[in-house]
């Protein structure tokens, strides 16, 4: 009877010790060699996967850093520079400085500007409005106001403003990923520069129509008159098919455009109040 | 036992309020706006300008390409402008502008009301009139007919079926068409046939319609190898795939063309225009429209000329109602609510229905229950609630191996469903995407 237990041992232990010896050897064979770097930059990212650098999550952004001779084209707009320094630090490697930038939504097209002649009632989501018809104004361009750039946000940075039915973006809750841009239909949301406390100047409208039909349409579009970028000293204004757009890394902010907008279309944002004209005029007869 | 296409299909209420209405002429309005693009295909290629003077018949576009038609003027008198209008979706495209004076037909057209009966063009002759009138598939999807009728080396076509089936509810134009034109429609499946080079046409019409199918059946005796087929109500029978299925037991395989399984479909209204357009070198201005819905006073079916503008019909029938929550272009299964009623009628409008409030509303959707209604009643046998989620959550790869792209939009799947849910909106949106991928696929 022992002797059946001991030859079970003995049998049992020579195949666990066959088993064993292959084993290694196999390991040895597809030993994946990861660079332990790839843990350490992964740990220093913000780890959201949100995406906004271009690949899918934050460890493929980790192992492309890794490999990568320098972090050109590689940027974390969530992190910014701090993190970017960070797993600078680990690689050795020189971060690069990239501007702050903020969503803004090229589109004014409040219930006032630009009045519903049709009322949609299928699914609420832009892409499918987009692709059926025009949507609810007579705008082809403009804010559908369905909401998917606030679906596509994960960072609680942008809400549909039931009064205006236009998505508003909060500034300091924004990290700039772009998730908002892609997720758009019509592309009117756009990333630009930061600037100083939170200013902006930009052309809140997308419509490339012709004046006529444009206006017709909303009254805030910009209609492509050209009276911006005649009156910009800086170059920093072109009009490409009826429609005007500031360079954001030009514009000095001097706010003439917004002035010569016959429209509107041109809108600053987190500027200190003008004088009215009427007291300038004063100002300038009693001096 | 009445045959029908075996999977799927649904039976949504029919209304045909005007199926006892004669055809009435609408006058010619003041102005029209011809659209340039009527067609599928390349849009044509215009070839007036502004301050010419055209007459009723006269070619202002050409077709650019193979895939393309022809667009002729529907009235006579002076264009006025070369501008872009607002289409049924909203969006604008470009369009002829024409304020009418008098009406002047073109001298080849033969404007008795003879009947033609002999056929006198060979089969090359006949594509070519076609292709010059400008015909294109009546019954909506406006498929320029002379590409249908190109028959590719290697392939054979051994059947000429014709739609009379008219499944979307409300409309009738085609069953006004089959009862007050039937020998013109037959005349017209014969020139069809010559050219296809088949012996055998069969016309299926749906069960609905039997004085339509006693009408065809008594006047295609005198016709050889055409038969007439009574067919059991179901919706959609009068897509292509479904009707060649009813009447002759083939399948068209997914992705294929129904050249594949040896047959041609044309529309009643078709067979119709060719008839005109061969017989009677007429080309296609005109067309019959339904417009319908409960609360107008007076529906109807009308001929109509091409780039008259709906607002126009909708008067002819008493007006628009107060309570009009919705007017839709097309059948209410597959058309599409228009946001203007400046927008003319085009080759491929067979009926304008208005709806009450009351009706248009779509009501509010809820949680998807998983009771597989719309996979019942899918004519394709596809599976709609798995393609809305797909396309919802952007997954387009896995919704074409889901053979997303095989849906013709029939509507049946969000007629039925028992939670409003909107399947037809994502799976459209599923779609279009899978073919514009295919599409940048293939380009690499």
């Amino acid at each position: 009877m022992s002797s059946i237990i001991l030859i079970t041992i003995i049998s049992l232990s020579v195949v666990a010790l066959i088993c064993a010896v292959i084993l290694y050897f196999i390991a040895q064979k597809f030993k994946i060699v990861e660079d332990p770097r790839i843990d350490e930059v992964q740990a220093a990212l913000p780890q959201v996967n949100c995406g906004g650098c271009g690949f899918a999550g934050c460890r493929n952004m980790a192992e492309a850093m890794v490999k990568a001779d320098t972090f050109e084209g590689l940027y974390c707009p969530v992190g910014g520079t701090d993190v970017m320094n960070a797993a600078a630090k680990i690689l050795g490697k020189e971060a690069p400085v990239a501007d702050p930038m903020v969503a803004v939504l090229r589109c004014n097209g409040t219930p006032e500007n630009r009045p519903h002649t049709s009322r949609y009632d299928g699914a609420s989501d832009c892409r499918i409005s987009h692709n059926l018809y025009i949507g609810e104004t007579d705008c082809s361009y403009g804010c559908l106001g369905n909401g998917d750039c606030e679906r596509a946000c994960m960072f609680d940075a942008i809400h549909i403003d039931p009064a205006t039915c236009l998505p508003v973006i909060n500034d300091d809750k924004c990290v700039y990923c772009g998730a908002c841009v892609k997720a758009c239909p019509r592309h009117i949301i756009e990333l630009r520069k930061k600037a100083k406390k939170d200013k902006k100047i930009y052309v809140a409208c997308s419509n490339c129509d012709k004046g006529g039909p444009a206006r017709k349409a909303c009254k805030a579009a910009c209609i492509g008159c050209s009276k911006c970028f005649k009156v910009c000293e800086f170059g920093a204004i072109t009009i490409d098919k009826n429609l005007a757009y500031i360079d954001a890394k030009k514009c000095t902010f001097c706010r003439k455009c917004v002035e010569e907008c016959p429209t509107g279309a041109i809108r600053e944002i987190n500027f200190p109040p003008r004088k009215p004209k009427a007291e300038l005029q004063n100002e300038t007869v009693n001096a | 036992m009445l045959k029908t296409f075996p999977s799927g299909g649904i039976h949504p209420p029919e209304n045909k309020l005007t199926a006892n209405i004669q055809i009435g002429h609408l006058p010619v309005p003041e102005s029209v706006t011809i659209p340039l693009s009527q067609h599928i295909g390349a849009p044509a290629t215009l070839i007036v300008n502004k301050g010419d003077y055209v007459k009723t018949g006269q070619l202002i576009a050409t077709a650019k390409g193979f895939v393309s038609s022809n667009i002729h003027s529907s009235v006579s008198g002076k264009v006025n402008k070369i501008d872009t209008i607002i289409d049924t979706s909203g969006y604008r495209q470009p369009a002829v502008f024409i304020d009418v004076e008098g009406d002047e037909w073109i001298e080849t057209i033969d404007k008795s009301d003879k009947i033609v009966r002999d056929i006198t063009l060979s089969p090359e002759d006949i594509k070519k009139r076609l292709l010059d009138s400008g015909i294109v598939g009546m019954g909506g999807a406006t498929f320029p007919s002379h590409v249908k009728l190109a028959v590719p080396e290697g392939k054979r076509c051994n059947i000429l079926i014709i739609n009379g089936v008219e499944c979307e509810p409300y409309l009738t134009s085609d069953h006004r068409l089959m009862l007050e034109k039937g020998e013109e429609i037959l005349i017209g499946i014969s020139l069809l046939m010559k050219t296809l080079k088949v012996e055998k046409a069969k016309i299926g019409i749906e069960n609905n319609k039997p004085d339509a199918i006693a009408h065809l059946t008594k006047l295609a005796a005198g016709f050889k190898g055409i038969t007439v087929h009574a067919l059991k109500l179901k919706y959609p029978q009068g897509a292509e795939k479904q009707l060649i299925k009813a009447l002759t037991d083939r399948e068209v395989p997914s992705g294929h063309l129904p050249l594949d399984v040896g047959a041609v479909v044309h529309n009643v209204g078709t067979a119709y225009a060719v008839y005109e357009a061969v017989q009677k070198n007429k080309p296609l201005f005109e067309r019959v429209v339904t417009i319908t819905g409960k609360s107008l006073t007076k529906p109807g079916n009308f001929v109509v000329r091409i780039g008259t503008p709906i607002s126009r019909l909708i008067e002819a029938a008493g007006g628009l109602p107060g309570d009009t929550g919705k007017i839709v272009s097309g059948g209410p299964m597959m058309g599409k609510a228009i946001s203007n009623q400046d927008v003319p009628v085009i080759k491929g409008t067979s009926g304008i229905v208005v709806f009450p409030e009351n009706e248009s509303e779509r009501e509010e959707s809820g949680p998807c229950i998983r009771c597989s209604k719309c996979i019942s009643v899918c004519p394709l046998n596809l599976e709609p609630f798995l393609l809305m989620k797909l396309s919802e959550k952007g997954l387009f790869e896995r919704a074409e191996k889901e053979r997303i792209t095989d849906c013709m939009e029939c509507g049946s799947c969000s007629y039925t469903c028992p939670a409003h849910r909107p399947l037809l909106d994502y799976i459209r949106l599923g779609k279009s995407t899978v073919i514009r991928m295919a599409r940048e696929r293939n380009l690499k």
